[in-house]
């Protein structure tokens, strides 16, 4: 796999599967047992696979949105007293200034995902990819 | 807890109650979503309750149907409540501050009751 920087804690897990609905389950299912063995703290592991679940969704939907759906890559690390997730596509880059939570006040179906990953994730940013990626989002959850 | 979500219609009286089971994510929730549309659309039933008893996960997208079908419902002067709404699901809804637009019930009895 392709440099992504500075590694931000211990890996507790790594999986890359291709950019389909049908995967999230599995992605969810790695999360979550990854995470039942460290921060083991059910309200985080709840936010972690919902925010990760989320952010997969907006490759599977948006990023890949036109094209042949190729991988993403999902890592997630444990450092001091937080839970890093790092998630990986090969798409085009994404227009960050389009991305933005929706305001909840407005009643429509779709938007949530945005707003549902930034409520429960403490740090949510795009970095840069590494050579032969499109995005990279890491985001981060404290373990109080 | 399945994989798989799995819907079942059922009708009492002139409601119709939607069965819901499983994870219901963006895999699912497009057929979630049909499904809801057609108990509210066309039909001669006067109201939709949603039963999410057996509901593990849930995501944006299955909300997303919900909204639809709660705009649905309205457009067409029917009635839509949920029942049975487990921990994990109310806690999605509340992050989407949705449970303060549906009516929430804990059985479907109630909501049929409350629905008049």
């Amino acid at each position: 796999m392709a440099d992504q920087g500075p590694v931000p804690g211990v890996l507790l897990a790594e999986v890359r599967v291709p950019a389909r609905s049908d995967q999230l389950r599995v992605v969810r299912r790695i999360v979550r047992d990854a995470l039942q063995g460290s921060a083991g703290i059910e309200e985080i592991i709840a936010d972690v696979v919902l925010a990760v679940d989320e952010a997969c969704q907006n490759v599977v939907r948006h990023a890949y949105s036109g094209l042949p759906p190729g991988d993403m890559v999902v890592q997630l690390f444990q450092a001091d007293r937080k839970v890093v997730v790092r998630l990986m596509d090969f798409a085009p880059p994404v227009d960050v200034s389009r991305i933005c939570p929706r305001d909840l006040g407005d009643l429509r179906p779709g938007g949530l995902g945005t707003y549902f990953i930034r409520a429960v994730m403490d740090t949510v940013e795009f970095r840069p990819p590494p050579p032969g990626a499109g995005n990279l989002l890491e985001m981060t959850k404290r373990i109080r | 807890m399945t994989d798989t979500a799995l819907l079942d219609l059922e009708t009492r009286g002139d409601i119709t109650i939607v069965t819901l089971r499983g994870d219901v994510d963006l895999d699912v929730s497009p057929q979630v979503r049909r499904a809801l549309k057609g108990c509210l659309d066309g039909t001669p039933e006067r109201a939709v309750v949603v039963y999410m008893g057996e509901v593990g996960y849930v995501d944006s997208s299955f909300i997303a149907s919900l909204i639809d079908a709660y705009q649905t419902a309205k457009r067409l002067g029917k009635g839509f409540a949920l029942a049975g709404v487990g921990t994990s699901a109310m806690r999605v809804l509340r992050l989407g501050r949705l449970d303060r637009v549906f009516p929430i019930h804990d059985t479907v009895d109630d909501a049929i009751g409350a629905l008049g």
